[in-house]
């Protein structure tokens, strides 16, 4: 993947996220205070926007623009957790300009890193993690097979989308829905599936199949 | 949904331009997001911040003896890291800044980034965590207690040690000090209504209420019908007394949600007197009115602090803020 399909990733989860809004508004009032998607989207539409006007000409300081622009802009925890997983993961790119499977997947890890430790949450917790944890194990077993980018990618997304369907029945431990108990069981995390639509995407670029 | 809006996403900021002309004394930086006074030279700086939708914390709170600035994020989301950053810069008196900070994870993560880069110039920022809110327990299994009333508390007493000149170190430790001798508990009559959503942010039954609901509407510790005014606040104190046993001087915070009319508050603020006298706790102090709302919800948060001589010194310590002023 070269600046440009970095690019078309963040307009991609953009789009979803837009598109999504609702639901993941939806899914965050039963849980927590129903405002995931209206945040989410203010923040990558600010990071489409800031993408635009900078000169972001690698992969990695795509990913370090966009990470900035979900800080400045998002607010509540998703802000500093999503702009800390881009960022870690643009980092860890360097300046590579075509990025490979095997680099990829080193980015996905350091996003997963980002979060985890900026939480304090592990797998389990229903958050982020447990549909980007699921991710980012898929994605590596993918590559070790051999598989490509697109392969990779597909299989990461399709993980994510299984994680965040087993935060249904689990029991949040972090950020406002654990104030709720055993009253959370039964609500898919709203973090978990935007994380889901942001590997879509990805899988979606990847596959060459971005609008 | 019937509110007085424009336009759903324009409300914080009309709300902003509002503020800033019903009290030219205060500066409202609509660029950056945050309501300032100062900076006073030599002064530690105290910055708070939170979701908007509490009103009148945390902006109604800036002045002479209390805040130095205050952060208003979008509704129910707490500030971004470059809206405390700028604020922290603002305020900063060259004796370094005390963010005061309700314990909610976006709070949290966001006061920490932006402290990190106040640190990064070179300004020194030290933390005070609110955590009152008995309603939820304190376990590896949640992200902690609320910080809820408390916080006005917290507010007022540091920012009168911090304008008597207590230096970073000092005012923190007021600050902690207060947040360890206070606890509150809240409880909810109706919901809240979001603005950009639209509904009602949880359900609640015509003839019930949530016992130790938070202050976005998160839930308590159960259900129940609703009762009488004595028994609600009973609850309650039973609540924070089995936290926090109750004796001797105390101050006392029977605050609106929002939605509820002072007679009821006042209602609860006899209740309240009566179960303290009961148990032998002296009131030294107290506030009966809507301090940190939750936007219209129905019910009220009671808070109680244990006090001492020089807590209740630094209370009595003239403040002149749009929602508390005595003494100046």
């Amino acid at each position: 993947m070269d600046t440009g399909d970095f690019r078309a990733w963040v307009r991609e989860s953009s789009r979803l996220i837009t598109e999504q809004a609702g639901e993941l508004t939806e899914l965050d009032a039963a849980i927590g205070d129903g405002d995931h998607g209206i945040n989410l989207r203010r923040g990558f539409q600010a990071a489409v926007e800031m993408l635009d006007d900078a000169e972001a000409n690698t992969p990695g300081t795509v990913l370090t623009t966009v990470g900035r622009g979900l800080i400045s802009k998002t607010g509540g925890a998703s802000g500093p957790l999503y702009g800390t997983a881009f960022r870690q993961a643009g980092k860890s790119l360097g300046d590579v300009t075509d990025v490979d499977a095997a680099r990829l997947g080193g980015a996905l890890e350091a996003a997963f890193n980002g979060i985890q430790q900026l939480g304090a949450a592990r797998e389990g917790d229903k958050t982020i993690l447990d549909a980007l944890g699921p991710a980012v194990t898929a994605y590596q077993v993918a590559v070790e097979k051999g598989g490509d980018l697109a392969a990779a990618t597909r299989a990461a997304a399709e993980a994510a989308d299984r994680g965040r369907h087993e935060t249904g029945p689990m029991l949040a431990r972090k950020g406002r829905a654990s104030y709720l108990g055993e009253r959370s069981i039964g609500h898919e995390d709203p973090g978990a599936t935007s994380t889901a639509l942001i590997l879509n995407a990805l899988a979606t670029v990847a596959a060459g199949e971005a609008s | 949904m019937k509110k007085l809006i424009n336009a759903p996403d324009g409300v914080l900021t009309d709300a902003l331009i509002g503020f800033a002309a019903a009290y030219p004394d205060l500066t409202v930086n609509l660029e950056d997001r945050y309501i300032s006074r100062g900076p006073t030279a030599g002064k530690v700086g105290l910055v708070s911040g939170g979701g908007s939708g509490h009103e009148p914390l945390h902006g109604g709170f800036v002045g002479y003896g209390m805040l130095d600035a205050a952060c208003p994020g979008e509704i129910f989301t707490s500030p971004v890291p470059d809206q405390l950053l700028a604020a922290t810069n603002a305020v900063d008196g060259g004796n370094g800044v005390l963010h005061i900070v309700k314990n909610y994870t976006g709070d949290v993560l966001n006061f920490q980034m932006a402290a990190e880069l106040a640190g990064d110039d070179g300004t020194p920022v030290e933390t005070v965590l609110v955590n009152d809110d008995v309603a939820v327990e304190n376990s590896t299994y949640t992200a902690g207690r609320r910080g809820t009333g408390g916080t006005v508390f917290v507010e007022k007493i540091v920012g009168a040690a911090a304008e008597r000149g207590a230096d970073l170190a000092a005012a923190a430790a007021v600050g902690r000090e207060v947040n360890e001798r206070s606890r509150s508990f809240g409880v909810a009559l109706s919901a809240n209504v979001i603005p950009a959503t639209g509904k009602p942010g949880f359900e609640l039954g015509d003839t019930e209420i949530e016992l130790g609901v938070g202050i976005h509407g998160e839930p308590g510790r159960q259900r129940g019908p609703i009762t009488t005014a004595r028994e609600i606040a009973g609850f309650a104190l039973d609540a924070i007394h089995a936290d926090m046993p109750l004796s001797g001087d105390v101050m006392v915070m029977v605050n609106g949600l929002g939605g509820t009319p002072l007679i009821e508050l006042y209602v609860v603020y006899a209740a309240v007197a009566e179960w303290l006298e009961g148990h032998g706790a002296t009131i030294t102090r107290n506030l009966v009115g809507n301090y940190i709302t939750s936007l219209e919800m129905a019910g009220c948060s009671i808070t109680v602090a244990r006090m001492t001589p020089d807590l209740t010194e630094l209370w009595d310590f003239p403040v002149q803020t749009p929602a508390l002023r005595w003494g100046r």
